[in-house]
């Protein structure tokens, strides 16, 4: 074996044995609350998986929830936003905060499998008591994964004051981050577009932080000047106004600009009881779909697939419309 | 039926990591798209890991398998470090897969270890891809 490699082995700490991970509910939620990364994972695997478990486990965490700051990474691939995570956790780090980070990565349509690979940008986290959780779309969109809102409650729970969330290569459309984080960041890159990209409605709707990365490349001030003149033309001048910020997140430059940038956003949110309602629209949303979810299931849970597929002919040989079935489905629940 | 609902149909989550210092990573990237297309969420972290990188991976990502893939000829100092860190994090039920260059008389030390899968170069991406899947069953239907 070469020397560096044994010099590598050496430089490893050995840590001690992990208690394992308990079965009972009750231990698990008291595991994650002392932060331990073996019990945080799994309860995100559970919550990914979804059901009665995962129910139960979130319904025991709640109470525990609500006082991490959720910050959204979002922008279009290969801005660099998984490297500006990297610089900004990096940063937090430093600052004595607790972080926590969630990235997004698309699920093949065509396979249901996917290459996660936000981690491999994010190598110097390793050892530093940041949490990484790499999350598939599992088919949906909106840039982020269904699970996300539940991992958040999770990662909330235990004790994590900062979740950095990167949703997945957004296009102009994918705007779900919004609804779950306090502060969105949208990173652009020079030569992307130019300033009618820059006043379509969207993405760039939802920054609270705008952020051009690769800032040495050509080209950085004039989309710095496209994004100002779009905000120029925001008519509500008391409103929070985006600081559109460059970074270099390669090399950490103006990395720490945009984390006073953040703390500045949450001092805004605080000061003029935003943070609230913020949270409000969150758990609006989120019940919605909850509910959506849990009618869809019980409806379908009384339908023996015989009759599902009986129903399905009648309409596709247009016996009955998919309204009238619909009805009748609903009216057999109550 | 104990399994938790979704479990069966939840995707095989595989970290494919490689320690050491060689940095060719050709064969780890061809095995993690093999595995992408055969349905699996795969976690590629690249070159140069350290054992207590690839095992706090391992941990936070919640994976079932682990494929370590090296070139450099240490795999049987830098292997067993990374199983002893999982087994001191708790994370020790994660099946283990190698790969690489590891010749012939290495394997049985190899599986001591506890790997179950020692795969060289010509693997044909479709045996490996059918062992992943195998042995997953098996422990999903023993879970």
């Amino acid at each position: 074996m070469p020397n560096a490699e044994c010099q590598m082995l050496n430089a490893i700490p050995t840590s001690t044995v992990q208690s394992p991970v308990s079965n009972s509910n009750a231990d698990l939620v008291a595991q994650i609350r002392r932060g331990e990364p073996l019990a945080i994972a799994r309860a995100i695997t559970r919550v990914e998986r979804g059901g009665a478990a995962a129910q139960e486990l979130i319904r025991a965490l709640f109470a525990f929830t609500g006082h991490a700051h959720i910050v959204g990474i979002t922008g279009a691939p290969g801005t660099g936003k998984s490297t500006l995570v990297n610089a900004l956790a990096k940063e937090y780090r430093a600052r004595g905060k607790r972080v926590a980070i969630i990235a997004v990565d698309p699920t093949s349509p065509f396979s249901g499998g996917a290459l996660l690979g936000d981690r491999l940008r994010m190598q110097d986290l390793a050892g530093t008591g940041i949490f990484i959780r790499s999350m598939a779309t599992r088919g949906q969109l909106g840039g982020l994964a269904a699970a996300v809102a539940d991992a958040l409650l999770v990662l909330d729970a235990a004790g994590f004051e900062i979740i950095l969330v990167e949703t997945v290569g957004a296009g102009q459309g994918e705007v779900d981050i919004a609804r779950h984080a306090h502060t969105t960041i949208v990173v652009e890159a020079p030569g992307l577009g130019d300033d009618i990209q820059a006043i379509k409605a969207g993405i760039l709707e939802i920054a609270d932080v705008l952020v051009v990365n690769k800032a040495d490349r050509d080209g950085a001030n004039a989309a710095v000047a496209a994004l100002e003149m779009n905000l120029n033309l925001n008519p509500d001048k008391t409103a929070w106004r985006p600081p559109v910020l460059k970074t270099i997140a390669l090399a950490s430059e103006g990395v720490s600009q945009v984390a006073d940038a953040i703390e500045q956003h949450a001092a805004y949110l605080t000061n003029n009881s935003l943070r609230a309602k913020k949270e409000r629209a969150r758990f609006d949303d989120g019940l919605r779909e909850l509910l959506q979810r849990e009618l869809l299931e019980r409806a379908l849970r009384k339908l023996p697939p015989s009759r599902w597929e009986e129903l399905l002919g009648q309409i596709t040989q247009r016996q009955r419309d998919p309204y009238s079935i619909a009805d009748e489905i609903l009216e057999a629940q109550v | 039926m104990s399994e938790p609902p979704g479990v069966a149909g939840t995707p095989i989550r595989v970290l494919v990591a490689k320690p050491g210092l060689d940095g060719h990573d050709r064969g780890a990237k061809v095995v993690a798209r093999a595995l992408r297309d055969a349905g699996m969420e795969v976690i590629y972290t690249g070159i140069r890991q350290t054992p207590e990188m690839i095992a706090e991976a391992a941990v936070h990502e919640d994976v079932d398998v682990v494929g370590l893939s090296i070139l450099s000829g240490a795999h049987l100092e830098l292997f067993p470090r990374v199983t002893q860190l999982l087994k001191e994090k708790g994370k020790d039920d994660v099946l283990l897969v190698a790969g690489g260059i590891i010749p012939d008389e290495d394997i049985p030390q190899l599986n001591a270890m506890g790997f179950r899968g020692v795969f060289g170069p010509g693997t044909n991406t479709h045996d490996l891809v059918k062992f992943v899947q195998e042995e997953m069953a098996k422990r999903r239907k023993n879970a």
